[in-house]
């Protein structure tokens, strides 16, 4: 046991520093490769003792892509765009709700406070999040991918990998929207409010129903400013091109960047200090 | 040894558009145990925040352990305990207490002295038949304790608790007491204990009274007692706060 060390020499007595606007001037700091993955095993081990929602998250989007195979039984064709798309939209949407709440529970709890006031960093905090989520967007993509190529008969012609990796972004997509827009949302209520708020515009706009092109030119503008639009893109590139074209290249960077953009906001709203 | 664990001078909280402390000037003796005592929505909550430096808006000066209360070196040297239980439900309470201290110590050398150190605190709050247990599970004084266990892990050397006690039967309330004071004597922890509950002040080497966002007095409760001439803390309280409010409008900080 540690006994109360004296105050370190080479501080002066008193740090007559005024501890006036301290606007979170706590250093960020470069990642922490041990608390990022003991934040990520921890949300993790959260989820083990709910079972029910690992079992909702991975299945149900399996369960929406057989459903929509057999609602489009006479014309494959629209199943194989509109079930691309969905393997893009699942883990976004997924990640969102899951996200939303979890960092809301952690900010109406005072868990955030807690760890806040201790040595963790915003961005092992975030990063932990983005970790465990997005290994469990791996396994719900894997299996709604492979169920959909396997046994639906989605005809992709490029590489399932890719496809993968698109789900993926898109799962760190939600997670990051999810962590921002817990910000705004004073109650689970609200959180769960916010899905069709973000995500049903970017539904509609994202060329899921009707070609991006056919849409009134202000929407066809608003929907290029939308990152699912991208997202939606990828899956489809994928679907009918072998190779990685630039256009996927592009779209993925999108993605990525706009997953990245939305965790940094996010991380602005996580404030060492409150009111 | 460090003259005071806590020093503040002109220290200032604005929340909103509302002052809730007013240019407290106050200082936290190593090593003991300070109560700050006072009724709810004094101010009490709002300046332990501050000591912990999750608080906003605070101005003056806030010493905490030779350093301005926030700074990234106290993080690990301050444990603090919310009034409402602050851990995952979702967790047991070995679970809580190993993500907790993961984060205080981290890495895979530090694995045996956090394995120490989860059972020390799990042994200190007297939790040990409910080590393995859903914290969500257990009643509001257990997942107090489980909170309290958080903040011991790696034997901090100052420790901000939010009325640790209320809502506890008296044989817990006791039995917390009797740990406060053995980490004050042992490990040589500053403690500052808040809590609404006057015959707790009794336990305190120390206290302060507030009221209304100002410190009302600083001192032991023997010297409380014998200064207002009264029996009890509870009645040196009372009468210092008709005193402040007999004399409105003169404006008298700490004492």
């Amino acid at each position: 046991m540690s006994q109360t060390s004296p105050m370190d020499p080479t501080s002066p007595m008193s740090t007559t520093a005024p501890t006036a606007p301290v606007t979170s001037a706590a250093p960020t700091g470069a990642l922490n490769a041990s608390r990022t993955t003991a934040t990520a095993a921890r949300v993790l081990r959260q989820l083990r003792h709910d079972p029910r929602t690992i079992a909702l998250m991975i299945f149900v989007p399996c369960l929406m892509l057989v459903l929509l195979r057999y609602v489009f039984d006479a014309s494959p064709r629209t199943f194989d765009d509109i079930g691309a798309s969905l393997l893009g939209i699942f883990p976004l949407i997924t990640m969102f709700l899951v996200t939303s709440i979890a960092t809301l529970r952690e900010r109406t709890s005072g868990t955030l406070e807690r760890l806040l006031a201790m040595p963790l960093g915003k961005a092992d905090l975030i990063a932990g999040y983005a970790l465990a989520f997005g290994a469990l967007a791996v396994v719900q993509s894997a299996l709604a991918t492979g169920l959909a190529e396997w046994f639906l008969g989605l005809d992709v012609t490029g590489s399932p990998w890719l496809l993968l990796l698109v789900a993926l972004l898109d799962a760190l997509l939600g997670t990051a929207l999810g962590l921002f827009v817990s910000a705004f949302a004073a109650s689970e209520f609200q959180a769960v409010q916010f899905m069709p708020a973000v995500i049903f515009p970017q539904l509609l706009l994202c060329g899921l129903f009707t070609p991006r092109s056919d849409m009134h030119p202000a929407l066809t503008a608003v929907s290029d400013a939308l990152p699912m639009s991208y997202a939606v893109d990828a899956m489809n590139q994928v679907l009918h091109h072998t190779d990685m074209t630039t256009t996927f290249v592009r779209d993925v960077l999108i993605v990525a960047g706009c997953a990245l953009l939305v965790l940094a906001l996010g991380a602005a709203t996580l404030r060492r200090r409150t009111a | 040894m460090m003259n005071n664990a806590v020093r503040a001078d002109d220290l200032t909280v604005v929340r909103g558009r509302r002052t809730v402390l007013h240019h407290l000037g106050f200082t936290v003796p190593p090593g003991r145990i300070t109560g700050l005592l006072g009724p709810s929505g004094c101010g009490k909550s709002t300046l332990m925040r501050a000591i912990v430096g999750t608080q906003a808006g605070v101005t003056g000066t806030l010493d905490v352990l030779g350093h301005a209360a926030g700074h990234p070196a106290l993080r690990s040297r301050v444990g603090y305990v919310t009034q409402a239980p602050s851990v995952y439900d979702d967790l047991t309470v070995r679970q809580n207490l190993e993500y907790f201290a993961a984060i205080l110590d981290p890495g895979r050398a530090a694995a045996e002295r956090r394995h120490e150190h989860v059972t020390q605190a799990i042994t200190d709050v007297d939790l040990g038949s409910h080590a393995d247990a859903l914290a969500g599970t257990l009643s509001g004084g257990q997942r107090g304790r489980v909170s309290l266990a958080v903040a011991l892990l790696g034997a901090p050397e100052l420790l901000v608790l939010d009325e640790p006690t209320v809502g506890l039967d008296p044989v817990l309330r006791r039995d917390l007491w009797h740990l406060f004071h053995q980490l004050a004597a042992t490990r040589g922890t500053t403690l500052l204990v808040s809590s609404h509950v006057m015959d707790e002040a009794e336990r305190c080497h120390r206290l302060l009274l507030m009221r209304e966002g100002e410190i009302l007095a600083a001192d032991t409760p023997g010297a409380l007692r014998t200064r207002t001439g009264t029996d009890t803390v509870e009645a040196a309280f009372l009468r210092l706060v008709d005193e402040a409010a007999a004399a409105s409008r003169t404006q008298e900080p700490t004492r």
